[in-house]
């Protein structure tokens, strides 16, 4: 499994996804510049966290322009697995290659702090290895985290289960419908989520429960090239 | 030869969207005595300069700048004025 972890300037959370990737997987796992036009030889595009471009704009609207997401969206179609990390989901809504936007925070504070999320399901290639309704605990830092989406919209995607995370009860940090931390399109290989699990790696951080999403991945990964080489 | 034209930009959550900002400034002016105040919108305010043809590709320019980059259409609106800069 070859891993990209794509850098924009005011990229921040770039180094700490490849080692997350290379500690958890012992797969390699490669800093791309934003201005790479080719990433078919990728299985795993990580849109990592950060301030691109300042957020000047809106959050993530100008990042979504550069060369190498014309790449990712050609890597989404032909079934690659896209993670976009806090700024990386901002800029993969602003992309229109999942659902939603995220507005500020509903406090208007910057929110820093390790909350427990629930994983609504264990089905998916990113979250194999969770167990459905699982309590776990990963970091956020965000100003911008309030998802929104219209109710139409959202009803659809419950339907299709395109949630993947919700804030535990009564910890919604910043206002976001339905208590929403991270979505899946509706193939399923695009996720976007606010909170960091590559900050998540280690008891000694506070919590290891990011680990087991990049090792979601790998196995899912495993389990179709093994069986296609079989 | 192209005419020159300012766009001056007004965007705003859709009336939809709760506005977190307006909520925080309606409260502070309540606070500080506008009990009239109803409701406030906080939005953003853009001044593009461009050179067009006529008003209706500027018109048409702009727009298209708005939907693609200036706005996000899932949260946001927008109105413009547009004035002929005469040289």
């Amino acid at each position: 499994m070859n891993t990209a972890v794509l850098q924009f300037p005011g990229s921040n959370c770039d180094e700490d996804a490849v080692k997350a990737i290379t500690q958890t997987t012992g797969k390699p796992a490669e800093l791309v510049w934003h201005t790479a036009e080719d990433l078919s030889a990728f299985d795993l595009i990580i849109v990592p966290g950060g301030f691109s471009y300042g957020d000047y704009l809106r959050s993530g609207a100008i990042a979504r322009f550069s060369p190498a997401m014309s790449a990712v969206r050609e890597a989404a179609e032909r079934g690659a697995y896209v993670l976009g990390i806090c700024n990386g989901f901002q800029i993969l809504t602003e992309a229109g290659l999942l659902p939603g936007a995220l507005r500020r925070n509903e406090s208007l504070q910057y929110r820093c702090a390790i909350v427990p999320l629930t994983v609504v399901r264990a089905d998916t290639p990113f979250t194999s290895g969770y167990t459905t309704g699982e309590e776990i605990y990963i970091p956020i830092a965000h100003g911008d985290g309030n998802y929104y989406v219209d109710d139409a919209t959202l009803a659809l995607m419950e339907q299709r289960g395109q949630i993947l995370f919700r804030y535990a009860k009564e910890h919604n940090p910043n206002g976001s419908v339905d208590d929403i931390a991270g979505v899946m399109n509706e193939r399923g290989n695009v996720l976007g989520m606010m909170p960091h699990p590559e900050r998540a790696m280690h008891e000694w951080l506070g919590s290891a429960d990011g680990a087991r999403l990049f090792a979601s991945i790998l196995t899912t990964w495993r389990n179709a090239h093994e069986h296609a080489n079989a | 030869m192209d005419a020159q034209y300012k766009a001056a930009i007004h965007v705003t959550l859709k009336a939809s969207v709760l506005d977190p900002q307006g909520a925080a400034v309606t409260k502070a002016l309540h606070a500080l005595g506008y009990q009239d105040v109803q409701d406030v919108r906080v939005g953003k305010f853009i001044e593009v300069a461009l050179a067009a043809a006529d008003e209706t590709s500027a018109r048409d320019a702009v727009a298209r700048m708005c939907e693609q980059l200036l706005t996000n259409p899932v949260i946001e609106s927008y109105t413009y004025e547009l004035t002929e800069l005469t040289v």
